[in-house]
């Protein structure tokens, strides 16, 4: 995520300019001249969102003077490998519209002439990642799904209809199609890229670090735990809660650029409840977070949540606000509801430690729970996206996961009748 | 807990609308009224015989219902700021907003500038709901409008008179599943309470000032009597000392005419089915979920055990005995607050962790309970023109209409199916990016045909409100508003 303080007398230009990329509100147009989001082979969402703190004043509950917050303006983006060429790639195919961008924020007009490496000084990581299925590559859904509506309309076709009630030999016909569609180019079905050794090796070091780390001071934590706790039961029976609503008017600029798609983005700026206890609590959780969908949460789904397709928490102001991006299938409103039923104990987690959020109780109980307060504070700390970009409109992870199972099941040699007519439900 | 001792129900205060359909009173009919006049208007609303929730020995020979729009509050002269303590749906209205029209698919041939009461021109402020046996109507109509009534209110439309019926206009069985509400209030009301579904829905969930499925309080303005005098007569908040309620007893009430294409309906069906008239019916079925007497779909074509509402769908996640998009399925999935069989301490922990799903699409869909309507429809007209008086009653319109509204009908990709809308409801219209919402999928092994594309449109809307349907205390200081010394 790059970041950068804008100059607040070009706001407004800089939100023109912005929207000029989109063809609806929020909603970026794939072929917009400024970044032109269709030409990244491995891009599969983006966005540019100018990071508010709108409730900035929130802090007074706690006795605390608001510290200043620059409007910033912040570009995300999710790629398959490395960053840091994704990065590289920006600077060549979008240079120029960057350039004009950037030079919106602060240090930007101080005179860069190296957009590559303005862009990686003001990359930050995120504290915590999620992927909804690690390794699929944008390539992989968009030959899956190409694959996917060849085969739906060959399913259409008399020759297809006629073998209605045999579903191996509809298998064997559409493998046939399949194959002529590739060999005469007109399909592609990659190999999967082989993932390099060292990101093998890495990950498997990262796997049992955190474990091994937390083993060696395991003797300390126990020895920490009951004040720890002692101190956060203490903080949270005391903690303020928030009171407002959201306005009608902030409202209304987030509905405008919701369920545009099947997917939705959301982005939620806050403040981190004041103290180290709180500064280290957060770090400390998103880390496990970070950890958990590296390698536990990496096929689908995040706990009971299978419609978020990428999300990243990320840790702003050295430490005490937090910036939290996602993108996920549906309307914000069943989001919220699903989070609240499903989840409630995870939200908690991380952002219980947000000034306002409603009250939990040993980390975990409570919190969302209060349907009503969470959904005001949720959306009080929300900020609409300047523009917002997804690769594959009208997929949701649901499918993106059918289509890959269709490529597998395209793939088998002798099926048996009952799988064969599974896989001919999923088309 | 034991919720009713602590907070008992006031029958007396509340409109009998929210604890009967009134069935016996088989005519009904809507008027909707815009105030001319609001010192009239109040006096006329003051002495408005609402039927309130008491059981009385004998049934009564009709009644009358009252409810109200954010703009009619206004124009009663309820004070702004207590005005703003309503909920967002309410104050917007369900056609004030393109996003919120879009949201719940109101669009297209659907969308409210065609709509024939409740879209563009002056809005509504009153709904007035009269039911009598229908020779009666007219009688009734005048007994309650009374004198003054011309000089206090202009009638914006009247809807087609309606009339409680057990089949809906294409000829199935409807409102065989209403949720029990928990009268006594002895329903356990927490988050991850219940793993499987049941009919019981929490009080709250259906009037305001009770706690709902969250053993919580649905937001509503609480006034503070020495801010807004009168507001003393009204029940004190439960949930908030020294404040007065003028939601309790109260609730909202959703209205959507849907005209119904009967003829279209059974046209096209019995064209996908080469006009074979089991074909016609078996497909329709697979429409609507239910056979037309309201029997469910059920693995295997058995009957369900406790009579026809007495099933869920989770021996069938696929939709191989109910499509998983059929109408009945997605208006109300039964789900619960875990995905099935996570019964044990164990199995719990494992499903909260999000492992252990055993079957593709498996716990996609919300839990049931938080989003249950209390309906109160009625048929209208005879065909062709004829229709559903949709009407429910909720105490939060965002996580319950709106919610199945948009989440589950509107939406394509309910319950992770794709380019397939409500077959009934849907509006036909495609997605931003072009993607369909007309298809449907008959997944019933051998189902012929079993893809069908671009559904025409079954259902049209035809006018719509969102209404505040107040307690009767409430409503009497709704009236008091606006006259001297009150609701300053």
């Amino acid at each position: 995520m790059i970041t950068a303080p804008v100059d607040e007398r070009r706001l407004d230009a800089l939100r023109e300019l912005l929207a000029g990329m989109n063809r609806a509100p929020g909603l970026a147009d794939p072929r917009n001249t400024l970044v032109p989001f269709y030409q990244f082979g491995t891009l599969h969402v983006a966005r540019l969102v100018i990071i508010e703190a709108l409730t900035n004043d929130d802090i007074r509950a706690h006795g605390e003077e608001p510290r200043p917050w620059p409007p910033t303006l912040a570009f995300l983006g999710d790629v398959d490998g490395d960053g840091e060429w994704f990065l590289a790639e920006l600077a060549v195919r979008a240079g120029e519209g960057l350039t004009r961008i950037f030079d919106h924020c602060v240090d930007f007009s101080a005179g860069h002439s190296d957009l590559l490496a303005w862009m990686r000084d003001h990359n930050r990581r995120p504290a915590a990642n999620y992927v909804n299925w690690r390794g699929r590559t944008l390539r992989q859904v968009r030959e899956e799904a190409a694959l996917v509506e060849r085969l739906r309309a060959h399913l259409r076709s008399p020759e297809l209809v006629a073998m209605r009630g045999h579903p191996l030999a509809q298998h064997a016909a559409l493998k046939a199609r399949v194959d002529i569609a590739v060999a005469e180019g007109k399909l592609r079905l990659s190999e999967p890229e082989p993932t390099p050794a060292p990101w093998w090796l890495a990950n498997i070091l990262h796997l049992l670090a955190w474990p091994l780390v937390l083993l060696l001071l395991s003797p300390l934590l126990v020895l920490a735990a009951p004040v720890y706790l002692w101190r956060l039961r203490r903080l949270e029976r005391a903690d303020p809660e928030n009171r407002e609503r959201p306005g009608r008017a902030h409202l209304a600029r987030l509905a405008e650029q919701e369920d545009l798609d099947v997917s939705n983005q959301f982005n939620v700026f806050g403040q981190v409840k004041p103290g180290r206890f709180r500064r280290l609590t957060i770090r400390v959780l998103l880390g496990l977070l970070d950890y958990s969908a590296r390698h536990v949460y990496r096929r689908g789904y995040l706990t009971r949540v299978q419609t978020i397709h990428f999300a990243r928490w990320v840790l702003l102001d050295g430490g005490r606000r937090v910036y939290f991006a996602s993108n996920y299938d549906g309307s914000a409103d069943s989001y919220m509801d699903d989070f609240i039923n499903k989840v409630a104990w995870g939200l908690n987690l991380v952002f219980g430690n947000g000034v306002g959020y409603p009250r939990c109780r040993w980390l975990v109980l409570g919190g969302a729970k209060h349907e009503q307060k969470y959904k005001y504070t949720l959306r009080r700390n929300q900020l609409p996206s300047q523009c917002w970009y997804k690769a594959y409109p009208g997929l949701t992870a649901v499918d993106l996961a059918r289509n890959a199972q269709v490529r597998a099941g395209l793939a088998l040699r002798r099926p048996t009748r009952a799988a064969a007519s599974r896989w001919l439900e999923l088309l | 807990m034991n919720g009713a001792a602590a907070n008992p129900v006031e029958y007396a205060d509340m409109q009998g609308l929210l604890r009967f359909s009134h069935a016996h009173l088989a005519g009904c009919r809507l008027l909707l009224l815009r105030v001319r006049e609001p010192r009239q208007a109040r006096r006329w609303l003051a002495r408005v015989p609402v039927l309130s929730a008491e059981k009385s020995p004998r049934l009564p020979r009709h009644a009358v219902q009252l409810a109200l729009t954010a703009a009619g509050l206004t124009a009663l002269g309820l004070p702004a700021d207590v005005l703003a303590a309503f909920p967002e749906p309410f104050l917007g209205g369900v056609a004030g907003d393109a996003n919120r029209s879009r949201r719940l698919g109101d669009t297209g041939a659907n969308a409210p500038q065609h709509w024939r009461w409740g879209g563009a021109g002056p809005e509504a402020h009153l709904l007035l709901m009269l039911y009598a046996a229908p020779g009666d109507l007219d009688t009734w109509e005048n007994e309650v409008v009374g004198e003054g009534f011309d000089t206090a209110f202009e009638v914006l439309h009247r809807p087609p008179d309606s009339r409680m019926s057990r089949t809906e206009p294409f000829g199935f069985a409807d409102g065989v599943s209403q949720p029990v509400v928990d009268w006594g209030q002895s329903l356990k009301l927490e988050v991850g309470g219940r793993a499987d579904f049941r009919h019981d829905m929490a009080l709250g969930e259906l009037a305001l000032g009770y706690r709902n499925e969250y053993g919580l309080f649905c937001d509503r303005p609480l006034l503070d009597p020495r801010r807004y005098p009168g507001a003393d007569e009204l029940a004190p908040a439960v949930d908030a000392p020294g404040l007065h309620d003028l939601g309790r007893n109260g609730s909202y009430l959703v209205v959507r005419q849907l005209a119904q294409d009967v003829a279209g309906f059974w046209r096209y069906l019995e064209q996908q089915a080469g006009g074979d008239d089991a074909g016609a019916e078996s497909l329709a079925c697979a429409l609507v979920g239910r056979r037309r007497d309201g029997a469910p779909l059920l693995p295997g074509g058995r009957p369900a055990p406790g009579g026809i509402n007495d099933f869920d769908y989770d021996d069938d996640p696929l939709g191989r005995a109910c499509p998983l998009a059929a109408h009945v399925r997605r208006a109300n999935p039964r789900s619960g607050d875990f995905p099935p069989r996570a019964d044990g301490p164990l199995s719990r922990l494992r499903a909260t962790l999000g492992f252990g799903r055993r079957h593709r699409g498996e716990d996609l869909v919300a839990s049931t309970r938080f989003h249950r309507l209390v309906r109160r429809g009625r048929v209208y007209g005879e065909a062709p023109d004829t229709g559903l008086h949709f009407m429910c009653l909720g105490a939060d319109i965002a996580r319950q209409f709106e919610f199945v509204q948009a989440a589950w009908m509107a939406s394509a990709t309910f319950a992770g199916l794709q380019g397939q809308a409500d077959p009934l409801l849907g509006s036909r219209e495609p997605q931003l990016g072009g993607q369909p919402t007309d298809n449907f999928h008959d997944t019933r092994p051998g189902a012929e045909p079993a893809r069908l594309t671009g559904l025409p449109r079954f259902v049209t809307l035809r006018g719509a409100g969102y209404f505040f349907l107040p307690g009767i205390r409430a409503l009497r200081f709704i009236a008091g508003c606006g006259e001297s010394g009150n609701g300053a």
